[in-house]
Protein backbone atom coordinates (compact mmCIF):
# COMPACT_ATOMS: atom_id res chain seq x y z
CA UNK A 1 0.00 0.00 0.00
CA UNK A 2 1.77 3.09 -1.19
CA UNK A 3 2.26 5.59 -3.96
CA UNK A 4 4.99 4.95 -6.49
CA UNK A 5 6.07 7.43 -9.15
CA UNK A 6 8.06 5.83 -11.94
CA UNK A 7 9.98 8.18 -14.28
CA UNK A 8 7.22 10.78 -14.30
CA UNK A 9 7.58 13.70 -16.72
CA UNK A 10 5.23 16.58 -17.20
CA UNK A 11 5.58 19.15 -19.94
CA UNK A 12 3.47 22.30 -20.12
CA UNK A 13 2.58 23.43 -23.63
CA UNK A 14 3.80 20.22 -25.26
CA UNK A 15 4.33 20.57 -29.03
CA UNK A 16 4.43 24.36 -28.80
CA UNK A 17 7.48 26.63 -28.87
CA UNK A 18 6.74 27.49 -25.22
CA UNK A 19 7.08 23.95 -23.88
CA UNK A 20 8.35 23.91 -20.29
CA UNK A 21 9.39 20.81 -18.41
CA UNK A 22 7.64 21.08 -15.04
CA UNK A 23 8.47 17.56 -13.85
CA UNK A 24 11.65 15.92 -15.01
CA UNK A 25 12.08 12.19 -14.51
CA UNK A 26 10.62 12.05 -11.01
CA UNK A 27 10.90 8.70 -9.25
CA UNK A 28 9.53 8.46 -5.71
CA UNK A 29 8.16 5.91 -3.29
CA UNK A 30 5.74 7.06 -0.65
CA UNK A 31 5.01 4.30 1.86
CA UNK A 32 2.03 4.39 4.23
CA UNK A 33 2.12 6.50 7.36
CA UNK A 34 5.04 8.78 6.59
CA UNK A 35 5.05 12.50 7.31
CA UNK A 36 6.75 14.03 4.29
CA UNK A 37 7.73 17.64 3.65
CA UNK A 38 8.10 18.95 0.12
CA UNK A 39 10.15 22.13 -0.23
CA UNK A 40 11.28 24.10 -3.25
CA UNK A 41 11.23 27.71 -4.44
CA UNK A 42 8.26 29.17 -6.33
CA UNK A 43 8.07 27.41 -9.69
CA UNK A 44 10.20 24.42 -8.70
CA UNK A 45 7.42 21.96 -9.50
CA UNK A 46 6.11 21.09 -6.04
CA UNK A 47 2.48 21.99 -6.75
CA UNK A 48 2.64 20.22 -10.13
CA UNK A 49 3.98 17.17 -8.33
CA UNK A 50 1.25 17.01 -5.70
CA UNK A 51 -1.46 17.52 -8.30
CA UNK A 52 -0.22 14.39 -10.04
CA UNK A 53 -0.66 12.35 -6.88
CA UNK A 54 -4.44 12.56 -6.97
CA UNK A 55 -4.81 12.59 -10.71
CA UNK A 56 -5.66 16.27 -11.17
CA UNK A 57 -2.83 16.45 -13.70
CA UNK A 58 -1.80 13.65 -16.01
CA UNK A 59 1.85 12.91 -16.60
CA UNK A 60 3.19 13.41 -20.14
CA UNK A 61 5.09 10.16 -19.67
CA UNK A 62 5.86 7.75 -16.86
CA UNK A 63 3.56 5.89 -14.47
CA UNK A 64 2.00 6.42 -11.08
CA UNK A 65 0.85 3.49 -8.98
CA UNK A 66 -1.53 3.89 -6.08
CA UNK A 67 -1.81 0.83 -3.85
CA UNK A 68 -0.37 -1.26 -6.65
CA UNK A 69 -2.72 -0.14 -9.44
CA UNK A 70 -1.63 2.05 -12.37
CA UNK A 71 -3.79 5.15 -12.13
CA UNK A 72 -3.48 5.73 -15.88
CA UNK A 73 -5.01 2.33 -16.72
CA UNK A 74 -8.19 2.54 -18.71
CA UNK A 75 -11.19 2.31 -16.44
CA UNK A 76 -9.23 3.27 -13.34
CA UNK A 77 -11.59 4.90 -10.85
CA UNK A 78 -10.24 8.46 -10.62
CA UNK A 79 -13.09 9.54 -8.40
CA UNK A 80 -12.10 6.98 -5.82
CA UNK A 81 -8.46 8.00 -6.09
CA UNK A 82 -9.41 11.60 -5.32
CA UNK A 83 -11.29 10.57 -2.20
CA UNK A 84 -8.33 8.41 -1.09
CA UNK A 85 -5.72 11.08 -1.77
CA UNK A 86 -7.10 14.29 -0.28
CA UNK A 87 -5.61 17.56 -1.43
CA UNK A 88 -5.96 20.75 0.59
CA UNK A 89 -5.10 23.71 -1.61
CA UNK A 90 -3.43 26.95 -0.57
CA UNK A 91 -5.84 29.30 1.20
CA UNK A 92 -8.53 26.57 1.31
CA UNK A 93 -10.82 28.85 3.32
CA UNK A 94 -11.58 30.69 0.08
CA UNK A 95 -13.51 27.59 -0.94
CA UNK A 96 -15.86 27.57 2.04
CA UNK A 97 -19.38 28.36 0.93
CA UNK A 98 -22.10 26.73 3.06
CA UNK A 99 -24.30 28.53 5.58
CA UNK A 100 -22.77 26.79 8.56
CA UNK A 101 -19.56 24.95 9.36
CA UNK A 102 -21.18 21.55 9.69
CA UNK A 103 -22.95 21.65 6.30
CA UNK A 104 -19.71 22.75 4.68
CA UNK A 105 -17.85 19.71 5.98
CA UNK A 106 -20.78 17.45 4.97
CA UNK A 107 -20.47 18.53 1.33
CA UNK A 108 -17.66 16.12 0.42
CA UNK A 109 -19.02 12.88 1.92
CA UNK A 110 -22.52 13.75 0.65
CA UNK A 111 -21.11 13.91 -2.88
CA UNK A 112 -19.51 10.51 -2.39
CA UNK A 113 -23.11 9.25 -2.28
CA UNK A 114 -23.12 8.34 1.41
CA UNK A 115 -26.38 8.39 3.37
CA UNK A 116 -27.23 11.23 5.71
CA UNK A 117 -26.25 9.41 8.89
CA UNK A 118 -22.82 8.33 7.64
CA UNK A 119 -22.21 11.79 6.16
CA UNK A 120 -22.95 13.51 9.45
CA UNK A 121 -20.91 11.03 11.47
CA UNK A 122 -17.93 11.66 9.23
CA UNK A 123 -18.34 15.42 9.36
CA UNK A 124 -18.55 15.35 13.14
CA UNK A 125 -15.51 13.10 13.38
CA UNK A 126 -13.49 15.29 10.99
CA UNK A 127 -14.28 18.48 12.89
CA UNK A 128 -13.22 16.78 16.12
CA UNK A 129 -9.97 15.68 14.51
CA UNK A 130 -9.00 19.24 13.54
CA UNK A 131 -9.78 20.38 17.08
CA UNK A 132 -12.58 22.82 16.29
CA UNK A 133 -14.62 23.66 19.42
CA UNK A 134 -18.21 22.25 19.36
CA UNK A 135 -19.88 25.62 19.83
CA UNK A 136 -18.60 26.73 16.42
CA UNK A 137 -20.17 23.83 14.46
CA UNK A 138 -23.34 25.70 13.57
CA UNK A 139 -21.79 29.13 13.03
CA UNK A 140 -21.31 30.63 9.62
CA UNK A 141 -17.81 29.69 8.41
CA UNK A 142 -17.27 33.30 7.44
CA UNK A 143 -17.38 34.50 11.03
CA UNK A 144 -14.47 32.36 12.15
CA UNK A 145 -10.86 33.48 12.53
CA UNK A 146 -8.32 32.70 9.81
CA UNK A 147 -6.95 29.67 11.67
CA UNK A 148 -10.42 28.29 12.41
CA UNK A 149 -11.56 28.67 8.80
CA UNK A 150 -8.53 26.77 7.67
CA UNK A 151 -9.32 23.92 10.06
CA UNK A 152 -12.85 23.72 8.72
CA UNK A 153 -11.46 23.50 5.18
CA UNK A 154 -9.08 20.72 6.23
CA UNK A 155 -11.96 18.91 7.98
CA UNK A 156 -13.86 19.06 4.68
CA UNK A 157 -11.14 16.94 3.08
CA UNK A 158 -10.74 14.66 6.13
CA UNK A 159 -14.45 13.82 5.99
CA UNK A 160 -13.76 12.00 2.71
CA UNK A 161 -11.58 9.62 4.81
CA UNK A 162 -8.47 9.90 2.69
CA UNK A 163 -5.52 7.53 3.16
CA UNK A 164 -3.14 10.26 2.09
CA UNK A 165 -3.54 13.90 3.02
CA UNK A 166 -1.68 16.51 0.99
CA UNK A 167 -1.55 20.06 2.31
CA UNK A 168 -0.23 22.92 0.16
CA UNK A 169 1.14 25.54 2.56
CA UNK A 170 -1.48 25.04 5.25
CA UNK A 171 0.01 27.72 7.51
CA UNK A 172 0.52 30.64 5.08
CA UNK A 173 -0.80 33.85 6.60
CA UNK A 174 -1.46 32.39 10.06
CA UNK A 175 -0.01 33.84 13.25
CA UNK A 176 2.72 31.79 14.97
CA UNK A 177 0.35 30.18 17.46
CA UNK A 178 -2.11 29.31 14.69
CA UNK A 179 0.81 27.83 12.74
CA UNK A 180 1.84 25.60 15.67
CA UNK A 181 -1.74 24.54 16.40
CA UNK A 182 -2.45 23.40 12.84
CA UNK A 183 0.84 21.54 12.49
CA UNK A 184 0.37 19.90 15.89
CA UNK A 185 -3.07 18.75 14.89
CA UNK A 186 -1.73 17.32 11.61
CA UNK A 187 1.08 15.51 13.38
CA UNK A 188 -1.43 14.05 15.83
CA UNK A 189 -3.58 12.89 12.94
CA UNK A 190 -0.60 11.08 11.47
CA UNK A 191 0.45 9.34 14.70
CA UNK A 192 -3.09 8.41 15.74
CA UNK A 193 -4.56 7.27 12.42
CA UNK A 194 -1.45 6.27 10.51
CA UNK A 195 -2.48 8.55 7.65
CA UNK A 196 0.26 9.53 5.20
CA UNK A 197 0.82 13.28 5.31
CA UNK A 198 2.48 15.32 2.58
CA UNK A 199 3.19 18.90 3.56
CA UNK A 200 4.24 21.51 1.01
CA UNK A 201 5.91 24.32 2.92
CA UNK A 202 8.08 27.41 2.65
CA UNK A 203 9.05 27.31 6.30
CA UNK A 204 12.26 25.39 6.87
CA UNK A 205 11.77 25.65 10.65
CA UNK A 206 8.34 23.97 10.46
CA UNK A 207 9.60 21.25 8.15
CA UNK A 208 12.56 20.54 10.41
CA UNK A 209 10.31 20.32 13.44
CA UNK A 210 7.59 18.02 12.14
CA UNK A 211 8.45 15.80 9.19
CA UNK A 212 10.24 12.42 8.91
CA UNK A 213 11.45 12.96 5.40
CA UNK A 214 12.08 15.94 3.11
CA UNK A 215 11.81 15.97 -0.67
CA UNK A 216 13.54 18.99 -2.21
CA UNK A 217 12.31 19.97 -5.67
CA UNK A 218 14.34 22.08 -8.07
CA UNK A 219 13.57 22.72 -11.73
CA UNK A 220 11.13 19.84 -11.79
CA UNK A 221 13.64 17.32 -10.45
CA UNK A 222 14.04 15.72 -7.07
CA UNK A 223 17.21 17.34 -5.74
CA UNK A 224 17.35 15.73 -2.30
CA UNK A 225 15.20 13.08 -0.64
CA UNK A 226 16.24 12.23 2.90
CA UNK A 227 15.67 12.81 6.63
CA UNK A 228 15.80 16.49 7.69
CA UNK A 229 19.27 16.42 9.27
CA UNK A 230 20.76 14.94 6.10
CA UNK A 231 18.96 17.39 3.80
CA UNK A 232 19.90 20.49 5.79
CA UNK A 233 23.53 19.35 5.79
CA UNK A 234 23.46 20.69 2.21
CA UNK A 235 22.41 24.17 3.31
CA UNK A 236 24.70 25.94 0.86
CA UNK A 237 23.20 24.08 -2.10
CA UNK A 238 19.73 24.80 -0.75
CA UNK A 239 20.52 28.51 -0.71
CA UNK A 240 21.65 28.32 -4.32
CA UNK A 241 18.17 27.14 -5.28
CA UNK A 242 16.27 29.79 -3.33
CA UNK A 243 15.82 27.83 -0.12
CA UNK A 244 17.56 27.89 3.21
CA UNK A 245 18.13 25.83 6.32
CA UNK A 246 16.46 26.52 9.68
CA UNK A 247 18.15 29.35 11.62
CA UNK A 248 19.45 26.70 14.03
CA UNK A 249 21.68 25.26 11.32
CA UNK A 250 23.37 28.62 10.77
CA UNK A 251 23.83 29.16 14.49
CA UNK A 252 25.51 25.79 14.94
CA UNK A 253 27.83 26.30 11.99
CA UNK A 254 28.86 29.70 13.40
CA UNK A 255 29.55 28.14 16.80
CA UNK A 256 31.57 25.35 15.25
CA UNK A 257 33.68 27.85 13.33
CA UNK A 258 34.42 29.52 16.67
CA UNK A 259 35.74 26.31 18.17
CA UNK A 260 32.76 24.93 20.04
CA UNK A 261 32.30 21.19 19.49
CA UNK A 262 28.63 21.17 18.52
CA UNK A 263 26.73 18.77 16.27
CA UNK A 264 26.04 20.97 13.23
CA UNK A 265 23.39 18.61 11.90
CA UNK A 266 20.88 19.27 14.68
CA UNK A 267 17.81 20.86 13.10
CA UNK A 268 15.43 21.67 15.95
CA UNK A 269 15.69 23.97 18.99
CA UNK A 270 15.53 20.97 21.30
CA UNK A 271 18.44 19.21 19.58
CA UNK A 272 20.42 22.46 19.46
CA UNK A 273 19.98 23.06 23.19
CA UNK A 274 21.31 19.55 23.88
CA UNK A 275 24.36 19.84 21.67
CA UNK A 276 25.25 23.36 22.85
CA UNK A 277 24.93 22.57 26.56
CA UNK A 278 26.93 19.42 25.88
CA UNK A 279 29.68 21.36 24.13
CA UNK A 280 29.78 23.99 26.87
CA UNK A 281 30.03 21.35 29.57
CA UNK A 282 32.85 19.73 27.65
CA UNK A 283 34.60 23.11 27.52
CA UNK A 284 34.07 23.30 31.29
CA UNK A 285 32.10 26.52 31.01
CA UNK A 286 28.87 26.02 32.84
CA UNK A 287 27.10 23.66 35.06
CA UNK A 288 23.58 23.08 33.94
CA UNK A 289 20.56 21.24 35.21
CA UNK B 1 19.20 63.85 11.88
CA UNK B 2 16.68 63.10 9.17
CA UNK B 3 14.52 61.48 11.80
CA UNK B 4 13.91 64.73 13.69
CA UNK B 5 13.01 66.84 10.68
CA UNK B 6 9.27 66.90 11.23
CA UNK B 7 7.85 68.09 14.50
CA UNK B 8 4.54 66.36 13.87
CA UNK B 9 4.92 62.69 12.99
CA UNK B 10 4.28 61.43 9.48
CA UNK B 11 1.47 59.32 10.92
CA UNK B 12 -0.27 60.29 14.08
CA UNK B 13 -3.43 58.84 15.58
CA UNK B 14 -5.43 60.11 18.50
CA UNK B 15 -7.86 57.73 20.24
CA UNK B 16 -8.36 55.93 16.93
CA UNK B 17 -11.34 53.59 17.23
CA UNK B 18 -12.90 51.52 14.49
CA UNK B 19 -16.09 49.56 14.96
CA UNK B 20 -18.03 47.52 12.51
CA UNK B 21 -21.53 46.21 12.75
CA UNK B 22 -22.08 42.50 12.21
CA UNK B 23 -25.31 41.62 10.47
CA UNK B 24 -27.02 38.29 9.85
CA UNK B 25 -28.33 37.20 6.45
CA UNK B 26 -31.47 39.31 6.70
CA UNK B 27 -29.50 42.40 7.55
CA UNK B 28 -30.42 42.45 11.23
CA UNK B 29 -27.76 43.77 13.53
CA UNK B 30 -26.10 40.94 15.48
CA UNK B 31 -23.54 42.91 17.35
CA UNK B 32 -20.72 45.42 17.15
CA UNK B 33 -17.05 44.50 16.97
CA UNK B 34 -14.39 46.96 18.01
CA UNK B 35 -11.48 46.15 15.71
CA UNK B 36 -9.30 49.05 16.78
CA UNK B 37 -9.73 50.45 20.27
CA UNK B 38 -8.43 53.92 21.24
CA UNK B 39 -5.02 53.64 19.62
CA UNK B 40 -2.54 56.49 19.95
CA UNK B 41 0.49 56.43 17.68
CA UNK B 42 3.07 58.98 16.66
CA UNK B 43 5.35 57.76 13.91
CA UNK B 44 8.27 59.98 12.89
CA UNK B 45 9.40 60.54 9.31
CA UNK B 46 12.15 58.03 8.50
CA UNK B 47 11.18 55.47 11.15
CA UNK B 48 11.08 51.73 10.50
CA UNK B 49 8.05 50.52 12.42
CA UNK B 50 6.91 46.92 12.77
CA UNK B 51 3.44 45.87 13.82
CA UNK B 52 2.88 42.38 15.18
CA UNK B 53 -0.28 40.71 16.39
CA UNK B 54 -2.21 37.48 15.99
CA UNK B 55 -4.90 36.96 13.33
CA UNK B 56 -7.81 39.19 14.23
CA UNK B 57 -5.84 41.47 16.57
CA UNK B 58 -6.68 44.55 14.50
CA UNK B 59 -3.34 45.22 12.82
CA UNK B 60 -4.60 45.19 9.23
CA UNK B 61 -7.57 47.36 10.18
CA UNK B 62 -5.15 49.80 11.78
CA UNK B 63 -2.96 49.77 8.65
CA UNK B 64 -5.93 50.54 6.41
CA UNK B 65 -6.44 53.77 8.34
CA UNK B 66 -2.99 54.95 7.37
CA UNK B 67 -3.96 55.71 3.80
CA UNK B 68 -7.65 56.41 4.19
CA UNK B 69 -8.95 53.04 2.97
CA UNK B 70 -10.87 53.08 6.24
CA UNK B 71 -11.97 56.04 8.30
CA UNK B 72 -12.13 56.02 12.09
CA UNK B 73 -15.46 55.56 13.86
CA UNK B 74 -14.03 57.76 16.59
CA UNK B 75 -10.77 59.63 17.01
CA UNK B 76 -8.51 61.09 14.34
CA UNK B 77 -5.71 59.99 12.02
CA UNK B 78 -3.30 62.48 10.48
CA UNK B 79 -1.05 61.51 7.59
CA UNK B 80 1.67 64.13 7.22
CA UNK B 81 -0.63 66.57 9.01
CA UNK B 82 -3.68 65.76 6.85
CA UNK B 83 -6.83 64.53 8.60
CA UNK B 84 -7.89 61.31 6.83
CA UNK B 85 -11.60 61.95 7.44
CA UNK B 86 -11.41 64.96 5.10
CA UNK B 87 -12.39 63.39 1.77
CA UNK B 88 -10.92 66.24 -0.27
CA UNK B 89 -7.48 65.13 0.97
CA UNK B 90 -7.85 61.41 0.16
CA UNK B 91 -5.74 61.58 -3.01
CA UNK B 92 -2.93 63.49 -1.32
CA UNK B 93 -3.02 61.08 1.60
CA UNK B 94 -2.74 58.03 -0.65
CA UNK B 95 0.22 59.60 -2.45
CA UNK B 96 1.89 60.28 0.86
CA UNK B 97 1.31 56.84 2.33
CA UNK B 98 1.41 53.97 -0.18
CA UNK B 99 0.29 50.47 0.60
CA UNK B 100 1.54 47.01 -0.40
CA UNK B 101 -0.63 43.95 0.24
CA UNK B 102 -0.05 40.25 0.80
CA UNK B 103 -0.79 38.78 -2.62
CA UNK B 104 1.33 40.18 -5.46
CA UNK B 105 -1.04 38.77 -8.06
CA UNK B 106 -3.82 41.08 -6.88
CA UNK B 107 -1.72 44.20 -7.23
CA UNK B 108 -0.06 43.94 -10.60
CA UNK B 109 -2.09 45.12 -13.57
CA UNK B 110 0.44 46.00 -16.29
CA UNK B 111 1.45 43.61 -19.09
CA UNK B 112 5.05 44.74 -18.79
CA UNK B 113 6.89 45.47 -15.54
CA UNK B 114 7.78 49.08 -16.40
CA UNK B 115 4.20 49.89 -17.45
CA UNK B 116 2.90 48.53 -14.19
CA UNK B 117 5.29 50.69 -12.19
CA UNK B 118 4.36 53.74 -14.30
CA UNK B 119 0.65 53.31 -13.64
CA UNK B 120 0.62 55.24 -10.36
CA UNK B 121 2.48 58.38 -11.49
CA UNK B 122 0.55 58.35 -14.78
CA UNK B 123 -2.72 58.50 -12.86
CA UNK B 124 -1.33 61.38 -10.84
CA UNK B 125 -0.78 63.34 -14.06
CA UNK B 126 3.00 63.29 -13.90
CA UNK B 127 4.58 64.40 -17.24
CA UNK B 128 5.67 61.45 -19.43
CA UNK B 129 9.38 62.17 -19.24
CA UNK B 130 9.29 62.29 -15.48
CA UNK B 131 7.21 59.09 -15.32
CA UNK B 132 10.03 57.21 -17.03
CA UNK B 133 12.59 58.73 -14.68
CA UNK B 134 10.51 57.64 -11.71
CA UNK B 135 10.00 54.16 -13.12
CA UNK B 136 13.73 53.77 -13.61
CA UNK B 137 14.72 54.97 -10.16
CA UNK B 138 11.98 52.93 -8.43
CA UNK B 139 12.92 49.72 -10.21
CA UNK B 140 16.57 50.33 -9.40
CA UNK B 141 15.71 50.92 -5.72
CA UNK B 142 14.17 47.45 -5.42
CA UNK B 143 16.75 45.77 -7.67
CA UNK B 144 14.34 44.96 -10.50
CA UNK B 145 15.59 47.33 -13.23
CA UNK B 146 16.95 44.53 -15.41
CA UNK B 147 13.46 42.97 -15.49
CA UNK B 148 11.74 46.15 -16.72
CA UNK B 149 10.77 44.63 -20.09
CA UNK B 150 9.49 41.37 -18.59
CA UNK B 151 5.89 40.28 -18.35
CA UNK B 152 5.01 40.17 -14.62
CA UNK B 153 3.66 36.63 -14.92
CA UNK B 154 7.18 35.41 -15.73
CA UNK B 155 8.45 36.62 -12.36
CA UNK B 156 8.77 34.78 -9.04
CA UNK B 157 6.66 35.80 -6.04
CA UNK B 158 9.48 37.82 -4.47
CA UNK B 159 10.15 39.61 -7.75
CA UNK B 160 6.47 40.42 -8.24
CA UNK B 161 6.25 41.79 -4.74
CA UNK B 162 9.28 44.00 -5.39
CA UNK B 163 7.55 45.30 -8.54
CA UNK B 164 4.50 46.13 -6.37
CA UNK B 165 6.79 48.05 -4.01
CA UNK B 166 8.37 49.89 -6.96
CA UNK B 167 4.86 50.80 -8.15
CA UNK B 168 4.18 52.49 -4.82
CA UNK B 169 7.62 54.06 -4.75
CA UNK B 170 7.10 55.69 -8.16
CA UNK B 171 4.38 57.83 -6.56
CA UNK B 172 7.11 59.30 -4.30
CA UNK B 173 5.42 58.51 -1.01
CA UNK B 174 6.89 59.63 2.29
CA UNK B 175 5.64 56.49 3.88
CA UNK B 176 4.97 52.92 2.78
CA UNK B 177 2.72 50.51 4.64
CA UNK B 178 3.30 46.80 3.94
CA UNK B 179 0.65 44.36 5.12
CA UNK B 180 2.25 40.89 5.32
CA UNK B 181 4.20 41.36 2.07
CA UNK B 182 6.09 38.08 2.51
CA UNK B 183 3.32 35.71 3.65
CA UNK B 184 3.13 33.95 0.29
CA UNK B 185 6.84 33.86 -0.58
CA UNK B 186 9.60 31.26 -0.40
CA UNK B 187 12.67 31.91 1.78
CA UNK B 188 14.71 33.69 -0.89
CA UNK B 189 11.66 35.74 -1.95
CA UNK B 190 11.19 36.81 1.65
CA UNK B 191 14.83 37.81 1.93
CA UNK B 192 14.69 39.84 -1.33
CA UNK B 193 11.62 41.78 -0.23
CA UNK B 194 12.92 42.54 3.25
CA UNK B 195 16.26 43.66 1.82
CA UNK B 196 14.45 46.02 -0.59
CA UNK B 197 12.30 47.40 2.22
CA UNK B 198 15.31 48.04 4.43
CA UNK B 199 17.09 49.82 1.59
CA UNK B 200 14.09 52.11 1.04
CA UNK B 201 14.26 53.08 4.66
CA UNK B 202 18.05 53.43 4.98
CA UNK B 203 18.87 54.93 1.61
CA UNK B 204 15.73 56.76 0.50
CA UNK B 205 14.55 57.72 3.98
CA UNK B 206 11.04 56.42 3.35
CA UNK B 207 9.09 55.71 6.53
CA UNK B 208 8.30 51.99 6.65
CA UNK B 209 5.44 50.36 8.50
CA UNK B 210 5.77 46.59 8.22
CA UNK B 211 3.11 44.16 9.34
CA UNK B 212 4.28 40.55 9.48
CA UNK B 213 4.00 37.17 11.15
CA UNK B 214 7.67 36.39 10.61
CA UNK B 215 9.50 37.48 13.74
CA UNK B 216 12.98 37.47 12.22
CA UNK B 217 11.94 40.11 9.66
CA UNK B 218 11.58 42.87 12.20
CA UNK B 219 14.84 42.75 14.14
CA UNK B 220 16.02 45.87 12.27
CA UNK B 221 12.95 47.98 13.11
CA UNK B 222 13.35 51.08 15.30
CA UNK B 223 10.15 50.36 17.12
CA UNK B 224 7.73 47.47 17.40
CA UNK B 225 4.07 47.63 18.31
CA UNK B 226 2.26 44.46 19.32
CA UNK B 227 -1.51 44.53 18.96
CA UNK B 228 -4.11 42.51 20.83
CA UNK B 229 -7.88 42.99 20.81
CA UNK B 230 -7.54 46.25 18.92
CA UNK B 231 -5.20 47.79 21.47
CA UNK B 232 -1.45 48.30 21.57
CA UNK B 233 -0.43 45.58 24.00
CA UNK B 234 3.36 46.04 23.87
CA UNK B 235 5.66 48.69 22.50
CA UNK B 236 9.44 48.96 22.36
CA UNK B 237 12.61 48.16 20.46
CA UNK B 238 12.87 44.66 18.98
CA UNK B 239 15.24 43.76 21.82
CA UNK B 240 12.81 44.95 24.48
CA UNK B 241 9.93 43.11 22.83
CA UNK B 242 11.76 39.85 22.19
CA UNK B 243 13.09 39.76 25.76
CA UNK B 244 9.55 38.89 26.82
CA UNK B 245 9.19 35.40 25.38
CA UNK B 246 6.37 34.29 27.70
CA UNK B 247 4.30 37.43 27.16
CA UNK B 248 4.62 37.07 23.36
CA UNK B 249 3.49 33.47 23.55
CA UNK B 250 0.41 34.57 25.50
CA UNK B 251 -0.32 36.92 22.60
CA UNK B 252 -0.09 33.97 20.15
CA UNK B 253 3.24 35.22 18.84
CA UNK B 254 6.76 33.94 18.82
CA UNK B 255 10.37 35.12 18.80
CA UNK B 256 13.07 34.52 16.15
CA UNK B 257 14.56 31.03 16.41
CA UNK B 258 17.90 32.37 17.63
CA UNK B 259 16.15 34.29 20.44
CA UNK B 260 14.19 31.20 21.40
CA UNK B 261 17.36 29.10 21.45
CA UNK B 262 19.09 31.64 23.74
CA UNK B 263 16.02 31.64 25.97
CA UNK B 264 16.00 27.84 26.23
CA UNK B 265 19.75 27.78 26.94
CA UNK B 266 19.22 30.34 29.71
CA UNK B 267 16.55 28.13 31.25
CA UNK B 268 19.15 25.37 31.35
CA UNK B 269 21.48 27.61 33.33
CA UNK B 270 23.70 29.06 30.59
CA UNK B 271 24.50 32.68 31.48
CA UNK B 272 23.27 34.72 28.53
CA UNK B 273 21.83 38.24 28.24
CA UNK B 274 18.09 38.74 27.47
CA UNK B 275 16.76 39.49 24.01
CA UNK B 276 19.49 38.11 21.76
CA UNK B 277 18.42 38.92 18.19
CA UNK B 278 21.10 37.74 15.80
CA UNK B 279 23.26 34.69 15.26
CA UNK B 280 26.35 36.83 15.80
CA UNK B 281 25.13 38.05 19.20
CA UNK B 282 24.46 34.51 20.37
CA UNK B 283 27.80 33.23 19.07
CA UNK B 284 29.63 36.18 20.72
CA UNK B 285 27.92 35.58 24.05
CA UNK B 286 28.67 31.86 23.96
CA UNK B 287 32.30 32.28 22.91
CA UNK B 288 32.74 34.87 25.68
CA UNK B 289 31.63 32.24 28.16
CA UNK B 290 34.06 29.78 26.70
CA UNK B 291 36.99 32.24 26.64
CA UNK B 292 36.39 33.22 30.26
CA UNK B 293 36.70 29.62 31.37
CA UNK B 294 39.78 29.16 29.25
CA UNK B 295 41.38 32.11 31.09
CA UNK B 296 40.30 30.73 34.44
CA UNK B 297 41.81 27.38 33.54
CA UNK B 298 45.08 29.04 32.52
CA UNK B 299 45.33 31.11 35.69
CA UNK B 300 44.77 27.98 37.75
CA UNK B 301 47.81 26.30 36.24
Amino acid sequence: MSIILDHVNYIYGLDTPLAVKALDDVCLQIPDGQFIGIIGHTGSGKSTLVQHLNGLMKATSGSIYFNGADIYDEGYNMKELRSKVGLVFQYPEHQLFEIDVFSDVCFGPKNLGLDKKETELRAFDALKKVGLPDELFYQSPFELSGGQKRRVAIAGVLAMKPEVLILDEPTAGLDPKGRDEILHQIKKLQTETGMTIILVSHSMEDVAEYVDRIIVMNKGRVMFDDVPREVFRHYRELEDVGLAAPQVTYILHELQSRGLHVDVNATTIEEAVETITGALAEAGTVRYR
Amino acid sequence: MRKNRNIMGIIKTKDLTFEYIRRDEDGNVEGITTAVDKVNLDIKQGDFIAILGHNGSGKSTLAKHMNAILNPTEGTVWVDGMDTSDESLTWNIRQTAGMVFQNPDNQIIGQVVEEDVGFGPENMGVPTKEIWERVEESLKAVGMYEYRKYSPNKLSGGQKQRVSIAGVLAMHPKCIVLDEPTAMLDPSGRKEVIRAVRALNDVEGVTVILITHYMEEIIHANRVFVMDEGKIAMEGTPREIFSQVERLKELRLDVPQVTLLAYELKKRGVKLPDGILTIKELADALTDLKCNTDTVKLSNL
